[in-house]
């Protein structure tokens, strides 16, 4: 309880502190950073269409989150997030628009099967060349992310067929049929592009936190993460364990790919490079500490400052890229939560020889005139 | 098209696509060799890359010719100064590297276009006058045959990059302060008992990660990209890791990691002009490095090998 409750207070000092950097950055190049984050909360929280925005940012990175976290447990570096999305995304969106006829009680949970599929088994492959050949997940991982990339813009130029396509760079929109968008959620945030993607990443985290904490399996992942030859000695399969964890890691990927292309975009278009929510997903872990709970304030704070820090560059003149430099500065004091530790150890150090000082005050006011010379033993 | 000029294509492209991997990933391995795990060699390649082009821009018309060699420098220092943002993090306050090289990550291209933008007024420069184009190194293009194919027209960069790879070799396995830096990655609880400084040469090994990788980041901005944008540095920070991966934390490793890198991805972006090449579809020649780089990995190298400390704080018992 103690540690949750520190971890908690770093979060929040870390918040504070990458605030105040944000805040000196904007001073120093002449902006007025009251201007500034007033402009950015008003913008995040400004309209409903906004709110609505926020949910649509925090939806895929909750789970791209939850997936670097699994495979940091299993002790992976899953470097390749980015382009387990796109495989969801590019694989979801082709197979939506390829049966624009299916009902869509039908096709929502075949597509989003796809899609964690496509995402898992690109998860899955670095999992196994680690497990079987030793092989670095780390360069494996960042290889696929460019293999991947490359792909799913060939698919899309070269290999789906032009009834399916808007444009030689982006496919139709899908049908409604396929779409995770529901009209309710549409109209209460005034035409945002938040769809039901966030219910399924707020389920995830449940059934993530619960496999995790509450099973055999989760379990041994902790065990082979912790200390693989221990549970090899206990009879677990490590290599079992590294590709399952992957696997899992890149199927939440997936799904964070698939919701992006059937709740937010409704399509797929050609990518300059690897979509960014595989990044900001580790960060978002980084930022939630490892802890499951962490993983949903951390995305809601990255997704307030993003949507936020659009509106800045309008109303207060501040770049954009600012909220980027808080988010870093951020998860910089939370990796850094050493230093935050020692300032409260100093200040409650601080308090407590106040208070040991005024209880001595207090004890030596009422036995000063009795005996004067213990008081100064007890010291 | 003659098989000297086509070869000698491929090399001055395989040599300029080669020369920031081999810069930067060798920074890695001093960073990882001293004990501290530094993904955040894109965020420093970014630094340097944004760093030269300003100098670029701002003294081309000194400097003339001079100016890029000038800006390599600049992309050096100031990959060196955010350099030290991590080893704070990492050896003074005890932050995990993974967390502190993302911040370098997210923090770099965020602050150098905020910075761009507040230079110059909007997302990115212009493109820069003076150029590293190509070189011709003088004495050794006259060698016959092979200074034609290695010496003329060729990546100048690249052949600074070569001759920083051995000397890194030199100084990881040769000197004093090499061996004490492979000790602090190796078992720093040992180092410090034998009286080394286990911060400093901590705080060493990513400066020059710092240094190397912003000249690697100065090098992609001043011979491939030549402005600066959020897209100027773009992954090749994570290529130059897994070159040093590859290389197993060995700088003439790096550098054969580099260069192989380098030969494959120049191959994509010129194999439309080589017979043989050309009539295969784009896709094939634009993943296969990518593809050839795991396939080697798994089937040639196997288990890579870090320093045994790597990514270790080393807390010194008070």
């Amino acid at each position: 309880m103690t540690v949750q409750k520190n971890s908690l207070s770093i979060a929040l000092f870390s918040i504070l502190f990458g605030l105040i950097v944000g805040a000196i950055i904007m001073l120093v190049f002449g902006y007025n950073p009251i201007s500034g984050y007033v402009a950015l909360i008003g913008s995040a929280f400004g309209s409903m269409q906004n709110i609505g925005g926020v949910f649509t940012q925090m939806t895929p990175l909750i789970l791209t989150a939850l997936g670097f976290t699994i495979a940091q447990t299993a002790g992976f570096f899953n470097i390749g997030l980015s382009g387990q999305a796109l495989a969801g995304w590019v694989g979801s969106v082709w197979y939506a628009l390829s049966f624009p006829d299916m009902p869509a009680y039908l096709m929502i949970p075949s597509v989003l099967i796809l899609g964690t599929a496509l995402g898992g088994l690109a998860g899955a492959i670095p999992g196994w060349l680690r497990a079987q050949f030793g092989a670095s997940e780390v360069i494996v991982t960042i290889m696929m992310n460019y293999i991947l990339l490359f792909l799913g813009n060939d698919i899309l130029q070269n290999t789906m067929s032009k009834t399916i396509k808007e444009s030689a760079e982006t496919t139709k929109q899908v049908g409604s049929n396929a779409s995770l968008q529901v009209k309710w959620l549409t109209d209460i945030t005034q035409g945002s592009s938040i769809s039901t993607g966030i219910f399924i990443a707020f389920i995830m985290t449940i059934v993530v936190w619960f496999i995790m904490t509450k099973t055999t399996l989760g379990f041994e992942i902790r065990s082979v993460g912790l200390n693989p030859d221990a549970a090899r000695y206990a009879g677990m399969s490590a290599k079992r364990n590294a590709v399952i964890a992957m696997t899992m890691s890149g199927g939440l990927a997936g799904l964070a790919g698939t919701i992006e292309g059937l709740g937010n975009y409704l399509n797929f278009f050609t990518q300059n490079g690897s979509p960014a929510i595989g990044f900001d997903g580790m960060a978002v872990a980084l930022l939630g500490g490892g802890s499951y709970l962490g993983v949903l304030g951390a995305a809601a704070i990255f997704s307030v400052l993003k949507i936020g820090g659009l509106g800045m560059p309008m109303t207060s003149g501040v770049p954009f890229e600012l909220v980027d430099i808080v988010t870093a500065s951020i998860i910089f004091f939370v990796g850094a939560r050493y230093l935050i530790m020692v300032m409260q150890a100093r200040v409650s150090a601080m308090d407590e020889k106040a208070a040991v000082a005024t209880a001595n005050k207090k004890a030596a006011n009422t036995t000063s005139k009795k005996d004067n010379s213990h008081q100064k033993g007890g010291e | 098209m003659s098989l000297m000029a086509m070869l000698s294509l491929v090399i001055s492209s395989t040599l300029v696509y080669s020369a920031p991997l081999i810069f930067t990933s060798i920074g890695g391995t001093f960073s990882e060799r001293s004990g501290v795990v530094n993904v955040g060699l894109e965020g420093i390649m970014g630094m340097g890359a944004f760093a030269s082009v300003v100098f670029n821009l701002t003294f081309a018309d000194q400097f003339g010719a001079a100016t890029p060699w000038l800006s390599l420098l600049a992309g050096a220092v100031v990959g060196l100064v955010f350099s030290l943002l991590h080893a704070v993090a990492t050896v003074t306050l005890r932050a995990d590297h993974i967390i502190s090289g993302t911040v370098i990550n997210l923090m770099a291209p965020a602050l150098g276009v905020f910075l761009i933008k507040v230079l110059y007024g909007k997302g990115q420069t212009e493109p820069i006058t003076q150029d590293f184009g190509y070189t011709t190194v003088p004495g050794l293009s006259k060698i016959p045959v092979l200074g034609q194919l290695f010496f003329e027209k060729t990546s100048g960069p690249a052949w600074l990059a070569i001759l920083v790879a051995v000397a890194s070799w030199y100084i990881i396995f040769k000197t004093k302060f090499g061996l004490r830096l492979r000790s602090v990655g190796e078992n720093p609880q040992a180092a410090d008992t034998l009286g080394l400084n286990v911060a400093r040469l901590r705080y060493s090994g990513v400066m020059l990660s710092g240094l190397l990788g912003g000249i690697g980041g100065a090098v992609v901005a001043q011979s491939i990209s030549l402005n600066y944008s959020a897209s100027t540095i773009v992954g090749q920070g994570f290529m130059a890791m897994a070159a040093m991966i590859f290389g197993r934390w060995n700088p003439i490793g790096a550098l054969g990691a580099s260069l192989f890198f380098g030969l494959s991805q120049s191959l994509a972006v010129i194999g439309a002009q080589l017979p043989g090449l050309n009539n295969v579809p784009s896709i094939w020649l634009q993943i296969a490095p990518y593809v050839f780089t795991i396939i080697v990995l798994v089937f040639f190298f196997g288990k890579t090998k870090a320093p045994k400390a790597d990514g270790v704080n080393y807390i010194k018992a008070a």
